[in-house]
């Protein structure tokens, strides 16, 4: 990816920090999308430096800043916490080594209306930029740059033929794909980045379109 | 249209007779597959964070989250206002601007890393303050902005802007790079002494490390800045003087990488070494995070 004029003179952010404050809100609102704003209770569980300094970099109001839908230039950050708080959001952090990851480095774990839970973890790479690297326990990766597209579908021949050749229809250009597989349950997850935004119906018509796949993610 | 490092950028310049700025601007429509209206619809909301960045910091006593800094850019300004000053109207008015933005980082208010937050101050402090002082357009301002962004941009490419990567000569050096090669331009200078006035703020900072109080962008990163916009101002009045760099920026930037990467761990970020490990420091971090 190239560098632009205000990858230099950017982001435009809340402070204190591009990799504690700005790249925390990010994966706090790729969260949020990947719940389908639908977020009952959340825990927190901070690694590293995020678990040694979130107080005074205000990583915590960043994380739940972005689990409430809020943007890394978004002030209400700030007040997240009281936010969180009207709206019933019940909201927990608890630091906790995570094992050989990066210093920068968030668990969360999203408890739904109707009680399913999604767990995604993410890294603060540095300079705000962040990249996803779990999801439901699936070791994933992706930067949240791109409109991306994830399939949950059960491991059978054609799945991403037809996956793609729904996207095809729909006029989406694919950047980048991978596919990981889970023997244990004999699923597997695609990750799609395409390069231009996409309307929700996506979801439905790969849904009602593709019997193998079982869930999808949008954001 | 396209260009990697600081020898290319003036080859461009050269053979087109155009500014930094103008070939930033090229390069941003050519790579991105933007509108020029659009680059400058966002270079205005850009510059507004930062005009707006430096008023608020300024404007109470408040303190950090932690204590550590607030209330300092105020402090200063009111200094000014009162007495003859030792560093001047125009370095002064700079240093309060980036004090106040670092300050208003530090209070989680709204800022634009430029090219990191802990180097925020830096830049919008030198070239709206400047801008002001030599009443300058903000369209000029935002073409100045374009011009620090692209020396932004061949640090990043060939190099590091990152504390935790390359020490605080490579986060607020580079900022003040970007600052210094921005002013010229602003007062008319030439590409060439762009580059120069940028290789001086980097060489004058080298070996520069990385060391914050309790790990936090605050202490002693506020004065960093301020020093930055010093450095900044000193550089682009040598090269507006016609002074040359004799080492091409280039070379100076690798240098820089080079040394960064020699430094040690302790000195980069992790609050290890340098300030960050001082006796009073320690006492510091164990009363923020206790």
């Amino acid at each position: 990816m190239s560098i632009s004029t205000f990858d230099c003179l950017g982001p435009i952010m809340i402070g204190p920090s591009s990799s504690h404050t700005a790249g925390a809100a990010k994966i706090g609102l790729v969260a949020n999308k990947i719940a389908n704003n639908n977020i009952k209770s959340v825990i927190f569980y901070l690694h590293g430096s995020f678990a040694k300094t979130h107080k005074g970099h205000g990583t915590d109001k960043a994380l739940l800043g972005g689990i409430l839908g809020f943007d890394e230039k978004d002030k209400r950050i700030r007040h997240s916490f009281e936010i969180a708080k009207e709206r019933n959001l019940e909201f927990k952090f608890i630091e906790k080594d995570l094992g050989d990851v990066h210093p920068n480095t968030v668990l969360i774990e999203m408890t739904s209306n109707e009680n399913t839970i999604t767990t995604i973890q993410g890294t603060s790479t540095g300079g705000g930029a962040m990249e996803i690297n779990m999801l439901n326990g699936l070791n994933v990766k992706f930067s949240g740059n791109a409109p991306t597209i994830i399939t949950v579908h059960k491991d059978v021949p054609g799945v991403v033929a037809k996956v793609t050749a729904v996207l095809a229809e729909k006029n989406l250009n694919i950047s980048t794909m991978s596919v990981l597989k889970d023997e244990s349950n004999n699923t597997a997850t695609m990750i799609i980045e395409v390069d231009k935004i996409f309307d929700n119906s996506i979801k439905d018509l790969l849904l009602s379109k593709i019997e193998a796949v079982n869930k999808i993610y949008l954001f | 249209m396209n260009f990697t490092s600081g020898k290319e950028l003036l080859a461009i310049c050269n053979k087109k007779n155009l500014l930094i700025s103008e070939v930033m601007i090229e390069r941003e429509i050519s790579q991105f597959d933007l509108t020029k209206k659009e680059i400058f619809s966002k270079m205005d909301e850009t510059r507004t964070v930062m005009e707006e960045s430096i008023e608020n910091g300024k404007k109470d006593s408040k303190l950090s989250f932690t204590g550590l800094i607030g209330g300092e850019a105020k402090m200063l300004h009111e200094y000014y206002l009162k007495y003859n000053t030792i560093s001047g109207k125009s370095v002064l008015t700079g240093v309060i601007n980036a004090l106040s933005v670092m300050e208003e980082n530090s209070k989680m208010g709204k800022i634009v890393a430029a090219p990191t937050a802990g180097s925020s101050g830096i830049l919008p402090a030198t070239i709206i303050s400047t801008a002001k002082r030599f009443n300058i357009s903000n369209q000029k301002i935002n073409e100045a902005l374009f011009t620090a962004s692209a020396i932004g941009y061949i640090i990043t490419k060939n190099a590091t802007v990152s504390g935790a990567e390359g020490g605080c000569q490579a986060e607020t050096g580079s900022a003040s790079a970007m600052a210094a090669g921005a002013l010229v331009e602003l007062l008319g200078g030439n590409p060439t002494q762009s580059l120069s006035a940028a290789s001086f703020t980097l060489k004058n900072v080298l070996g520069l490390v990385c060391d914050p109080v309790a790990g936090l962008v605050e202490l002693p990163c506020a004065k960093r800045n301020a020093l930055g916009v010093s450095n900044a101002m000193l550089s682009a009045d040598m090269a507006l003087a016609g002074i040359e760099t004799k080492i091409p920026f280039d070379e100076v930037v690798e240098a820089m990488y080079r040394v960064g990467k020699k430094m040690h761990p302790d000195l980069k970020e992790t609050a290890e070494g340098g300030i960050a490990a001082t006796k009073t420091a320690r006492e510091f971090e164990k009363r923020i995070f206790k």
